[in-house]
C-alpha cells in the first residue's frame, strides 16, 4: 500500500512562545538531540514511508538546516524524500491581503497542488508537537481494511492526571471503532479519548473536502470536516496505547523533558525494536567525563565535557560543565556552555548560552527559569 | 578544473594486524574500533576530507567486510562524490592474470589506471592504522617547495625507541640522504610516520621497475625508497609535530584509547576545527543512573550506565549494571556487563557480554598486559580471567575451570 506523509510544521507554535520565537515547533530541540519533528519523521520513515511533504509557514530556516536533503532519515532520494512546502501566494492575486493561513485546514488548501500531484492511495498527516514512537503501519492496515475514509489516531486521558492541551478534540466512536462526534475540550470535562492530530486519509477524500472548503469558505478542519461528515463519511479511529508526550508551553517542556529519566518513558520512545528515531547526525565526540564528574539520573547527549555536578538533567550536544559547577534538574541545549562555580536549579538554557564563572539561578518546578538563546549571564 | 584532481590518496588498507589478534580475526585492522564511536581509518579519512582531498582510493585485501560496509559511499567523511569520492579498490582479475597485494608497492602498481583517471600531479600513499590529526595540504605545498620527487612524513622520537622505526638521516635543509628500516644504533631520531607523497610521474617510473623485479618484495620501506635514494632523486623529509600514534599492537591500541582521558586529553576529539568523522548509527543519548559513578572516562550515545566507570573508554550501546565496575579499559559498542562483574585493564571487543560476577583482566595492577576479549562472546557468569590473556572463544574459559 503506497502511503505519503504531510507534517504541520507550525502548528501550535503559539503554546511555546519562548522556544519558538526563533524556530518552528517542528524544530524546537528535545530528548538531548532530537528536534520535535524527528519523531513525526522517524515514525512515518519506519512504517515505510519514503515520500514527505512538510508544510511550512515562517521562521523555517532552523528546520531547513535540521532537515538538509534528508540523509539522516533516509529521505534523500531521486524520486519521493523530503519536500519542503513553504507558504504558496499567488503573485498577482491579493485576495487574501497577503495573508499565511491560520488552521489546519487552510494550511490543507495552501498545498493541495502537492496532494494532486502525489500518487499514493493514503496520506498521513502528523503535527510535531506530540511526540511518541508508534507502528504506523497497523494504523494504515486498520485504515484500508475498514475501506476508510479517514483514521484518527487517538490517545486516552484521564483528567487531573494526564495534560489535556485546551484546544483537543474529544472523539467519541461507537463499538465498531466508527467515529460518530469531535467536540472542542472543555475544562473540566471528564473526557477518554482525545485526538493525537495524527490521521490516515485517503488522498481522494481529502482533495474532496479540500475543494469543498475552498467553495464553501471553511476553515477548520475538525469543525467542518470531520464534524459535519461524521456518520457519513468513513471515519474511525485507532486508540493508540503507548507513550504520548503533548507539549503544551514552557512548563509542560520541562515536565515532559525530565519524564525522560524515567525508564518506562525512555525505553517507550528510544528502545522500541525496529523503530529507532533518527535525527541529524552531529559527529560529536563522545562526551568525557573527568576525575571530578559526579552525574547521576542525567540523560546525556555526545560532545559534553563534564567536569561538575549534574543531577536529574538533561544536556544536549556540546554542553559544557565547568569545575565545581551544580546542575540540578535542569534542561540544558545545545552547546550551553557553564563556567566554574556555576549553581543551576530548574533552569532552561536555550542553545549556545554562556553561564559565567560563579552565576547562580534557580527557577522552580512550577516554573522553569528560561535563558533565551545566545544570551550571556 | 573540476574532472582533473591535483592530488590522489592512496589508502592501504589491506594489512591483516596479526599483532592485534583476536580483534582482527574476521576484521580487517583499519576497521577496528576506537574512542567509543570511531574506526582506526577514521583518522585517516577525515584527515583527507579536512584537507581538502577529495578522492581517496582504499586498498583492501584482508578481511574486508565490515570495512566495505563501513566506508560504503563515503557519505560520513562527505566522500560520496559525482566524481571522486572513495572507492574501494580490492585485488582484480586483469587481463594479464590475477593476483594478490603482493606488498605495499605492488598495491598502488595494480592501480594505476585508477590513478590516471584522474591524471593527478601527485599521489598520497597513506596506511590506515595510524590515530592521528595531521593537514596533508600543508605536507604538499612543502613538496612543491621544495620541488621534491618524493616527501616523506617524519615525526621526533626518543633515541631510545628509534629502533622501531624506519629512521630518515636528512641534512639541513630536510633532504634525506639515509634510510634505515629499524636500525640498531640509529644516528637520527626522524621516524617515518608510512606517509609519503609522490610525484605521479616520478612513482609511476619506480613502480613499473620494481614490477619487473622478481627478488623484489614491492614494498615501499624495502625496495621504492632505497631504490629512489641510490638514483639520488629529491627525497625530502617534511616534519610532523603533534599528537601521532602506531595503533598495531594490543598495548598501543589500549594506549590510544586512554589518550582520550585525562584533564587535558592529549588527543583531543572536541576539536571543532579538525573534525573526526565516523559512520555510526543513530542512538538514544546517555543515561547515567542514580547508583551510577563515572570518573575521568569516555561515554557515547546508547550507554545506560548503572554501576562504576572509571578511566575507561566506552563505545555506543554499551550496557554496566549495578555493582558492576569497570576501570582502565576500552569496551567497545553493545557490550553488556552484568552485575557484579568486574574488568580491569582489558579490550572487550563488540557484541560481548559479560556475565554477573565475572572478573576479567589485571586483579589490581596490570602485571603483564592487557587482556583482550573477542566479539560476540558469552563469557559466563562468575569466571575468572586474569592478567595479559586473550580470550577468543568461551571454549578457552572452560578449559580453565576444569584445571
Amino acid at each position: 500500500m503506497e502511503v505519503a506523509g504531510l507534517i504541520f510544521s507550525n502548528i501550535h507554535d503559539s503554546s511555546i512562545s519562548e522556544l519558538t520565537n526563533i524556530r518552528t515547533m517542528a524544530s524546537v530541540p528535545f530528548g538531548c538531540r532530537y528536534r520535535l519533528i524527528d519523531f513525526a519523521l522517524s515514525n512515518m520513515v519506519n512504517s515505510g514511508i519514503t515520500k514527505i511533504g512538510i508544510i511550512t509557514h515562517n521562521n523555517y530556516q532552523s528546520l531547513m538546516d535540521h532537515l538538509g536533503t534528508g540523509k539522516d532519515w533516509d529521505l534523500a532520494r531521486r524520486s519521493g524524500g523530503i519536500k519542503i512546502l513553504p507558504p504558496f501566494f499567488n503573485t498577482y492575486d491579493n485576495s487574501n491581503g497577503g495573508r499565511l493561513y491560520t488552521s489546519r485546514l487552510e494550511a490543507l488548501m495552501g498545498v493541495s497542488s502537492f496532494i494532486s500531484r502525489c500518487s499514493e492511495d493514503h496520506l498521513v498527516l502528523s503535527d510535531c508537537d506530540g511526540i511518541c514512537n508508534i507502528d504506523l503501519s497497523d494504523a494504515i492496515d486498520q485504515h484500508v481494511k475498514n475501506n476508510a475514509d479517514l483514521t484518527i489516531i487517538t490517545r486516552k486521558v484521564t483528567v487531573g492526571i494526564d495534560d489535556i492541551p485546551e484546544r483537543s478534540k474529544v472523539i467519541t466512536a461507537n463499538e465498531s471503532g466508527r467515529v460518530t462526534d469531535v467536540t472542542n475540550y472543555m475544562k473540566g470535562e471528564e473526557v477518554k479519548e482525545i485526538s493525537t492530530n495524527i490521521m490516515i486519509v485517503s488522498r481522494m477524500f481529502l482533495l474532496n473536502a479540500i475543494g469543498d472548503a475552498g467553495a464553501h469558505g471553511y476553515s477548520d478542519f475538525y469543525r467542518d470536516i470531520v464534524a459535519k461528515r461524521a456518520g457519513k463519511a468513513r471515519i474511525f479511529r485507532y486508540l493508540y496505547e503507548g507513550i504520548f508526550i503533548q507539549i503544551t508551553s514552557l512548563e509542560s517542556y520541562f515536565a515532559n523533558s525530565m519524564k525522560l529519566l524515567s525508564p518506562e518513558v525512555r525505553n517507550g520512545l528510544f528502545d522500541v525494536k525496529h523503530r529507532p528515531i533518527y535525527t541529524k547526525l552531529r559527529n560529536s565526540a563522545p562526551t568525557r567525563y573527568t576525575e571530578d564528574a559526579q552525574v547521576r539520573n542525567s540523560y546525556v547527549a555526545d560532545g559534553c565535557v563534564i567536569e561538575g555536578v549534574v543531577e536529574n538533567s538533561i544536556l544536549f550536544r556540546g554542553v559544557q560543565v565547568g569545575k565545581g559547577t551544580v546542575v540540578k534538574n535542569c534542561v540544558l541545549l545545545q552547546d550551553t556552555f557553564t563556567g566554574n562555580n556555576v549553581n543551576l536549579n530548574c533552569v532552561i538554557a536555550d542553545k549556545n548560552v554562556v553561564i559565567r564563572d560563579g552565576r547562580m539561578l534557580s527557577g522552580h518546578e512550577s516554573m522553569p527559569f528560561f535563558i533565551p538563546k545566545g544570551s550571556m549571564v | 578544473m573540476f574532472r582533473k584532481k591535483e592530488c590522489v590518496a592512496m589508502l592501504l588498507a589491506g594489512g591483516q594486524g596479526s599483532r592485534l589478534y583476536a580483534l582482527t580475526e574476521k576484521n580487517a585492522k583499519p576497521a577496528v574500533s576506537f574512542g567509543g564511536k570511531y574506526r582506526i581509518i577514521d583518522f585517516t579519512l577525515s584527515n583527507c576530507v579536512n584537507s581538502g582531498f577529495d578522492t581517496v582510493g582504499v586498498l583492501t585485501q584482508y578481511q574486508p567486510l565490515v570495512l566495505n560496509d563501513y566506508i560504503g559511499n563515503g557519505l560520513p567523511w562527505d566522500l560520496d562524490r559525482s566524481w571522486g569520492g572513495v572507492k574501494i579498490l580490492p585485488p582484480y582479475q586483469g587481463k594479464k592474470g590475477a593476483d594478490w597485494y603482493k606488498g605495499t608497492a605492488n598495491a598502488i602498481y595494480q592501480n594505476m589506471q585508477f590513478i590516471d583517471r584522474y591524471d593527478p600531479e601527485y599521489v598520497l600513499i597513506l596506511s590506515g592504522d595510524h590515530i592521528y590529526k595531521m593537514d596533508y595540504a600543508k605536507m604538499l605545498d612543502y613538496h612543491k617547495k621544495m620541488n621534491a620527487d618524493c616527501t616523506i612524513a617524519v615525526i621526533d622520537v626518543p633515541l631510545k625507541e628509534a629502533s622501531r622505526f624506519g629512521i630518515m638521516s636528512t641534512e639541513e635543509d630536510g633532504k634525506i640522504y639515509k634510510f634505515a628500516e629499524k636500525p640498531k644504533n640509529p644516528d637520527s631520531t626522524k621516524a617515518s610516520m608510512g606517509i609519503y607523497i609522490f610525484s605521479k610521474d616520478v612513482l609511476f617510473r619506480y613502480l613499473n621497475a620494481d614490477a619487473q623485479d622478481p627478488e623484489s618484495s614491492n614494498d615501499f620501506g624495502k625496495n621504492i625508497i632505497p631504490a629512489m635514494l641510490a638514483a639520488k632523486e629529491r627525497m625530502y623529509a617534511y616534519p610532523f609535530s603533534g599528537y601521532w600514534k602506531d595503533v598495531g599492537t594490543i598495548s598501543s591500541l589500549w594506549e590510544a584509547n586512554m589518550d582520550l582521558l585525562g584533564e587535558i586529553p592529549s588527543l583531543d576529539l572536541h576539536d571543532e576545527e579538525w573534525r573526526i568523522y565516523s559512520r555510526h548509527e543513530s542512538h538514544a543519548p546517555q543515561f547515567v543512573g542514580s547508583s551510577a559513578v563515572v570518573n575521568n572516562s569516555s561515554i557515547t550515545e546508547g550507554c545506560e550506565i548503572y554501576g562504576t566507570v572509571r578511566n575507561s573508554v566506552l563505545g555506543a550501546g554499551v550496557c554496566i549494571k549495578e555493582g558492576a565496575v569497570v576501570s582502565n579499559s576500552v569496551i567497545m559498542d553493545n557490550v553488556t556487563v552484568e552485575t557484579g562483574a568486574k574488568i580491569n585493564y582489558s579490550i572487550v571487543d563488540e557484541e560481548t557480554t559479560v556475565g554477573a560476577y565475572a572478573s576479567i583482566g589485571a586483579v589490581q595492577k596490570k602485571a603483564k598486559g592487557i587482556t583482550v576479549i573477542a566479539a560476540g562472546l558469552d563469557i559466563p557468569e562468575h569466571s575468572v580471567i586474569g592478567d595479559n590473556e586473550m580470550i577468543s572463544e568461551v571454549a578457552q574459559i572452560q578449559t580453565k575451570e576444569e584445571m
